[in-house]
């Protein structure tokens, strides 16, 4: 068994300012010993930790979808010591990435499916990689509808602004994008909060439907029962989880939910597993 | 120290059921020998936990820190004056607080008890002066004065400064000891062997921070040591490190410090870090004739300036 | 399995002995401080076999409190730039004597941790591969021993190799492995005690588990909801005490939570392993402020709930505690994982409830 806290060494190939308060960073890496690129075989909701020796680690959701090859991406919020100091890097630094870590979304439970996407805010990025590897058109007819409902506090604040504009164009996939506020004439898609346009767009619930909610606590708070309003039970809300972490595999004890790693066993849980657990998150 | 307990549940009874205060903070009985547990009481049936002997040596002003509750608080000489400083520090009101105040007799060192016995300590008992241990069949009897904490063998404050009402008599304050003994025996030292007294005294830290912990001045929101933006001070057994962190942690009590000697006991692996804040003690002391938390009305001199201050820097 | 009789006489010339094949560990006095500590033993010293408990336990011959992972250099002329290498370690074969049962019983929980399925923490598992694990009985528990509560004991002879029983002139040394039968043979153990042997270690055993007193039981706390003692309402009386010193979570053999920090000089760097504790609050706190356990009352009920509670329930095999008694003896206000054991198993309101039904 390999050393899990080892990290890949990786070129940053591509650096993508994503938001208009440039707080928002996509970073592409390539793997500087291509052979490593097979062993981080990830799965849409995974997550991995971003390796900057001498300043540390961060645990990033993976943005980039498994049916996108010759590189990985995250997105990443400038916040922390890790986070400013990654923001600084430039095309061409080497750095190290582990993982891949954690669950992923359920997609052999949601196979023949319709989903629900809600996200807000920087936390798309998995959701993202998970759109991404829906439409992929080996993977589309596994699925049945797709609504995404995605929000962020204006236009400048969207993350994939060219993704998000080609999705609207296709027809097999339903787009809900919205903003908190905004004075641009010309925007010509929704504004208000993501609950409420959960409210107004989503599809009903039902046995054959599941969401996926990922956004800041605020956002999951009152969309959780907009989500039980429209008949999603929560065994139907899949949700990802954040908490400090350090190894990543569910050794060095910090971000625990009860007896749950929210690193190893999570992030992923319904919300039905949530409400079994202490909510230290 | 029977009588102390009676009139400790006898006033705090009484003030639990007059509603005078929400909570009563205080010592339980321990599980160990000469151990009792820092406990809360807030229901009148329940002060008969409560008890009082030579084994209440942790500083209860630590557990009033930013409390919102009006509080009856038992306090010993050094308690009384942390909260002094905790009042002056704005960490809690006088309003809030009813001080049962407690003459204090010392406080024994059980770590020196062990030291002396061969076998486990099973019980241990106290008559006036005498301290009598038992275990493993053995028993022993020791005269108290020399098993008790160094700092109340130096301490000057028994009476407590602050209070409402007391448990017992005053007693007569000590007269003619010397505090700073110890401290004169490092200032005589050269600097080859200052240095090596400081590096053997830290050498067993494991940075747990338990002398912090259980020091009432110790109630930054985020100590220097836990800062991670920038991070001051590297979170390994690094010696520099070590040394930075006892060092700053000294200086940040000085004209603070009670000498209550709560570090020292709760060190796991016996650093007398009293070295250092004594040492700051004397200073204040010399320098600006300042003992900490004696008084209400007075500023202490590291938060106060005079325009005729002799030294330079400071104009 | 075997037992053998080791004349104190020779007790000296075995070790010096077994030196020649392993580096060695064992009991010694720190000086002037009234406590013993593990340490590696120099060439010429020998293990203190008269100590009691050692003050901090020797779960750092596997877990020191620091331990470099990784080094690194960030120098950009250097084609291992911000690459990280894992040191050379060295694992050659090493053996800890005078380990209390109880203590090497705390290898096998922390193992749970550190040895999985999916993952393997190689600078514990190798470094505890490398042990050989020499115990030494405890004919007179301490007051505060409650290890046969918690499945192991004065006597226990899980997680060890070589189990070794004081009777006054002689060790009585029953060989419980492989690792145990090649450590005596390094050590030139050869007399066969016999079926008297046996007999004596089985009365002593009898012995020491009647003395001790104290006890704890679990078994309603198996029973209970995770969320109903989670929420239960004697936390805080539990916790008003404590200062959330960390001194329990350092002492205890079977605490293994730790950090993950750099550390750089020039350009040279280091990634190091270091003890870390639940008692302090930046062990959760979020890049944003957000602390999921910012309170002394939840950091305390963590503690217990993932000893008492949390591993019981994922593991099925017990508390994660081995009941030596040293966080009991060396905190500094008196707070007593016995006591809390007992709140814990006699909690019964809302036993079947959860957070969805309330």
């Amino acid at each position: 068994m390999q050393n899990p806290y080892l990290p890949y060494p990786v070129r940053i190939d591509q650096i993508i300012t994503e938001t208009e308060d440039k707080n928002l960073k996509t970073f592409k890496f390539v793997f500087l010993n291509p052979q490593d690129e097979a062993k981080y075989a990830y799965k849409a909701g995974q997550f991995g930790e971003l390796s900057i020796p001498g300043k540390g680690e961060i645990p990033i959701g993976i943005a980039s979808s498994p049916v996108e090859k010759g590189f990985v991406m995250f997105t990443v919020n400038k916040a922390g010591l890790v986070t400013n100091h990654l923001h600084n890097m430039k095309v061409g630094d080497v750095m190290g990435i582990r993982g891949p870590l954690g669950n992923w979304y359920p997609w052999e439970k949601l196979e023949g499916k319709n989903i629900l996407i809600v996200g807000g805010g920087f936390a798309f990025t998995t959701l993202r990689s998970s759109i991404v590897y829906m439409l992929d058109p080996a993977n589309r007819s596994k699925f049945g509808t797709i609504d995404v409902v995605y929000g962020a506090r204006s236009p400048g604040m969207l993350l994939y602004k060219q993704e998000l504009i080609e999705w609207e164009k296709r027809d097999d996939i339903n787009m809900h994008i919205t903003v908190d506020r905004t004075d641009d004439p010309d925007w010509k898609y929704n504004v208000g909060f993501v609950p409420p346009i959960t409210e107004q767009k989503a599809p009903q619930g039902d046995e054959n439907t599941y969401a996926i909610v990922c956004g800041p606590p605020i956002m999951i708070k009152f969309t959780q029962p907009v989500l039980e309003k429209l008949g999603y039970a929560h065994d139907h809300i899949i949700m990802s989880l954040e908490n400090r972490m350090k190894c990543g595999f569910g050794m060095c004890g910090r971000c625990n939910i009860g007896k749950e790693f929210v690193c190893k066993d999570g992030p992923v849980f319904t919300l039905d597993q949530i409400n079994m657990t202490p909510r230290e998150y | 120290m029977s009588a102390y307990t009676d009139k400790i549940k006898k006033i705090a009874g009484r003030l639990l059921q007059e509603c005078r205060v929400d909570m009563i903070i205080g010592f339980r009985k321990g599980s160990l020998p000469m151990m009792n547990e820092p406990c809360f009481i807030k229901n009148p049936a329940d002060v008969d936990k409560l008890v009082w002997d030579s084994n209440c040596g942790i500083n209860l002003a630590n557990y009033v820190t930013d409390r919102k509750e009006k509080i009856g608080i038992i306090a010993k000489g050094c308690d009384s004056r942390n909260l002094v400083t905790h009042i002056i520090e704005n960490k809690i009101k006088r309003e809030q607080l009813y001080i049962i105040g407690i003459p204090c007799q010392g406080m024994i060192d059980r770590r020196k008890i062990a030291a002396q016995f061969q076998q486990e300590i099973e019980t241990v008992g106290e008559q006036g002066d005498k301290i009598t241990i038992a275990g493993g069949g053995a028993s022993q009897t020791l005269t108290k004065a020399d098993v008790i904490q160094e700092n109340c063998a130096v301490c000057i404050h028994r009476n407590p400064v602050i209070y409402d009402e007391l448990a017992a008599e005053l007693v007569e304050e000590q007269k003619d000891v010397d505090r700073y003994a110890e401290v004169r025996q490092v200032e005589a030292m050269t600097p080859a062997q200052k240095w090596q007294f400081f590096e053997e005294l830290l050498a067993p830290c494991v940075r747990c921070y338990a002398c912090r912990n259980a020091c009432p001045l110790c109630f930054c929101p985020t100590c220097f040591v836990d800062e991670s933006r920038p991070q001051w001070v590297g979170k390994t057994l690094d010696p520099i490190d070590t040394r930075t962190f006892h060092f700053l942690r000294a200086y940040h009590c000085a004209g603070r410090c009670t000498d209550c000697g709560a570090c020292q006991r709760a060190c796991p692996v016996n650093i007398n870090m009293r070295a250092f804040t004594k040492k700051l003690e004397k200073d204040a002391f010399e320098l600006y004739g300042w003992e900490a938390g004696l008084s209400l009305d007075v500023r202490p001199p590291l938060d106060t300036f005079k325009p005729n201050d002799p030294e330079d820097f400071i104009k | 399995m075997k037992v053998l009789k080791i004349d104190k006489k020779d007790w000296a010339g075995g070790i010096q002995k077994a030196h020649k094949a392993y580096r060695l560990y064992g009991p010694v006095q720190v000086k002037d401080k009234g406590f013993s500590e593990f340490q590696a033993l120099g060439p010429d010293a020998m293990p203190d076999m008269t100590a009691t408990d050692t003050r901090l336990s020797p779960k750092s011959i596997a877990f020191p409190p620091q331990e470099v992972m990784m080094v690194f250099t960030t120098d950009e002329n250097s084609e291992l730039c911000n690459q990280m290498q894992v040191p050379q370690k060295d694992y050659a074969p090493r053996a800890i004597i005078g380990i209390r049962p109880y203590d090497a019983a705390a290898f096998l929980l922390v193992k749970k941790n550190f040895d999985t399925p999916e993952y393997r923490d190689p600078y514990w598992c190798d470094a505890y591969e490398a042990c050989t694990f020499i115990g030494l009985a405890v004919n007179t528990p301490s007051a505060l021993d409650f290890s046969t509560s918690t499945k192991s004991g004065p006597f226990d002879e899980n997680g060890l190799d070589v189990l070794l029983v004081d009777t006054g002139n002689h060790y009585l040394a029953k060989i419980l492995t492989d690792k145990g039968a090649a450590f005596a043979k390094s050590a030139a153990w050869e007399t066969e005690a016999g079926a008297a042997g046996e007999k004596q270690i089985a009365e002593l055993k009898a012995s020491a588990e009647k003395q001790i007193r104290a006890t704890v039981a679990f078994d309603n706390i198996q029973r209970q909801s995770i969320m109903s003692l989670y929420e239960a309402d004697f936390w805080e009386e539990v916790a008003f005490a404590c200062i959330n010193c960390g001194t329990c979570t350092y002492v205890c053999p079977t605490c293994w939570c730790f950090d993950i920090q750099d550390e750089t000089h020039a350009k040279c760097g280091k990634r190091m392993k270091t003890w870390d504790s639940c008692m302090y609050p930046l062990f959760t706190i979020h890049t944003t402020g957000h602390n999921p356990r910012g309170t002394k009352v939840q950091r305390v009920r963590q503690r217990f709930m993932h000893k008492l509670k949390y591993f019981l329930d994922k593991y099925e095999d017990g508390i994660m505690c081995v009941g030596c008694g040293r966080c009991i003896r060396s905190c500094p206000v008196n707070i007593d994982i016995r006591k809390v054991c007992d709140i814990m198993n006699s909690y019964s309101a809302g036993a079947d409830t959860c957070a969805l039904k309330k």
